[in-house]
């Protein structure tokens, strides 16, 4: 099957010297919710900038369903959908009339651009501020309009740069409901994140990019077998003075009722729970310390180094 | 790409700038009444009485044409220059840059928004003038052609502006330096017949000057050049300018990276 995205060698340097892609490949299959992770500066939205045309690459070749981005741009143009890093409408526009433009420049006739508007404006909760200028929307909604805008002609490939960037946790997680809804409807979605956490919970697939280069390109499931350490966080019933010594695992006292276990990838929690329980040590919650993807991605970086 | 796709682009972009104008139209629309009010009552109605004629007709009658043609001028470049730097520097120019539009529909686009404004200024104004003066037809298909040609090239003047412009300060200083003494200069308050050889000549130079003279020709059926010359100014100048905005826009100057 010819895949959503093909990238071949691409570079792309700034007028002002800057090396932003240092001849990345990469491969998305039509279908897939994809994840481009990086630090600022990485590269991510260098890469979303030469899919969507604001960027022009320095050399490379760049294909969407098939089509060169450079010799077919408008048939890769209305197979895209885009959602910048940035709020970029204006703001003294109406909500509704933001979305039914949009529909306009890719050709939609006005009564169907206004039916795309009301639903997409509907299913991303945001139908009843229609009649608004923008400038009145919150943040969160603001960027919900963008994904909105982004949808008007029912593209089959979506770009997202950092679509949750300064979104709260309530809103973020319903974004993420949304765009799983209409990634299993048939949409390729393809989204750059810091968020470790949101490549994690949404995306199949993921490439690691690192000043301009691909460091890590494979399946979440593959890249999370790579984990070799896990930490846990335990809430115990017990005021602790200090930590308990475990066999075999790693075991800090964060507070007198906070445990801090560390597990490798070959240990079972299990254990921990009936060493414990053999000290008549009580656990009252548990969950992960920190993201499990961040501590690869840190891990990654190292290596890079 | 279907010519039906083509012009459902081409008509978002004329309407949202049609939108835009008329809902800042404070900004856009009063301005300019408010000074062709003045124009028409200083300079026409009281100094106008002392001046006497000029070309055949009344001070007032004289200035009029040219004080309808400085206004659809003025407001063409005003109104790309504004839109298109303001959509630029918020980047929701990028709305149209991710999209399929072709630049050509694109810049037409721009265009026929600012030809819009232009036109409805000029209409305010050639409304107001009835109340100073009596309306004169001498020609209309050319009084028609040389305000819409007019207004083209000096839309496309705009657009070329802001994609230039990195700024605000830089969409105020062509008005300002350039756009503003040309129109004085190019006989909107007098015939160059009143000037000495060598100014005459230099006023010649001035494109406005055309314009503003086939424009009179027009309405009154006097001008200082001939008509058809002037048509064949406004042409080149019509092609060369869309031309060279084009090439602006398959650059990405200003816009892509």
């Amino acid at each position: 099957m010819t895949p959503a995205i093909s990238i071949k060698d691409l570079y792309k340097t700034y007028d002002n010297g800057f090396e932003a892609l240092k001849g990345i490949s990469l491969d998305v299959a039509e279908g897939d919710f994809f994840a481009l992770l990086g630090a600022n500066g990485a590269g991510k939205s260098t890469t979303i900038g030469v899919l969507s045309t604001l960027v022009r690459k320095t050399s490379g070749s760049v294909q969407v369903f098939g089509q060169n981005v450079d010799t077919n741009s408008y048939e890769t143009k209305l197979n895209l959908g885009v959602v910048p890093q940035e709020v970029n409408f204006n703001h003294f526009e109406k909500v509704f009339d933001i979305v039914v433009t949009q529909g306009g420049y890719y050709g939609l006739p006005i009564k169907l651009a206004k039916e795309r508007a009301e639903k997409y404006l509907n299913q991303l909760g945001l139908w009843d501020k229609h009649n608004q200028q923008a400038r009145n929307l919150s943040g969160g909604m603001k960027r919900r309009l963008l994904i909105a805008r982004a949808l008007v002609h029912e593209p089959r490939l979506l770009l997202l740069d950092e679509p949750t960037a300064g979104v709260d946790i309530e809103l973020r997680r319903s974004t993420w409901d949304f765009l799983q809804k209409i990634n299993r409807a048939g949409t390729t979605i393809v989204l750059t994140t810091h968020y470790l956490e949101e490549a994690e919970s949404l995306c199949r697939n993921i490439a690691m990019i690192d000043r301009g280069v691909i460091v890590e390109n494979t399946s979440m499931k593959a890249l999370l077998r790579k984990l070799h350490q896990e930490h846990f966080v335990l809430d115990v019933r017990q005021e602790l003075e200090q930590a308990p010594v475990l066999n075999g695992f790693g075991c800090e006292l964060i507070d007198s009722s906070t445990l801090e276990v560390i597990l490798e990838s070959h240990q079972d929690l299990n254990d921990v729970f009936t060493e414990l329980q053999a000290m008549n040590i009580q656990v009252k919650s548990m969950r992960n310390k920190s993201n499990r993807l961040e501590q690869l991605f840190i891990s990654l970086l190292k290596k890079q180094e | 790409m279907t010519l039906n796709y083509k012009l459902t682009a081409f008509n978002t972009i004329v309407w949202k700038e049609i939108r835009r104008f008329l809902r800042i139209w404070i900004q856009t629309l009063v301005p300019p009444v408010i000074t062709i009010s003045l124009y028409f009552i200083i300079f026409g109605n009281l100094i106008g009485r002392r001046i006497g004629d000029m070309g055949g007709y009344t001070y007032m009658e004289f200035i009029v044409p040219g004080l309808i043609m400085m206004a659809v001028i003025n407001n063409s470049y005003a109104n790309v220059v504004s839109s298109f730097f303001s959509q630029k520097y918020q980047r929701s120019i990028e709305e149209l840059l991710v999209s399929p539009v072709p630049n050509y529909v694109i810049l037409s686009g721009f265009v026929i928004g600012g030809v819009a404004r232009g036109l409805a200024i000029g209409v305010i104004a050639t409304f107001m003038s009835l109340f100073f003066s009596g309306l004169h037809m001498y020609n209309l298909f050319i009084t028609l052609m040389v305000v819409l040609m007019s207004s083209i090239v000096f839309s496309l003047g705009g657009f070329i502006n802001a994609i230039y412009a990195n700024k605000f300060d830089d969409i105020a200083i062509i008005p300002t330096f350039v756009l503003t003494p040309l129109i004085y200069l190019g006989g909107v308050f007098y015939s160059v017949e009143l000037l000495p050889d060598f100014w005459r000549l230099v006023s010649k130079l001035n494109p406005i000057f055309y314009m503003v003279n086939a424009f009179r020709y027009g309405i009154l059926g006097v001008s200082d050049v001939n008509v058809w010359y002037a048509f064949t100014m406004l042409v080149i100048f019509t092609g060369a300018l869309f031309a060279f905005s084009l090439f602006l826009l398959h650059r990405g100057k200003g816009l892509r990276h």
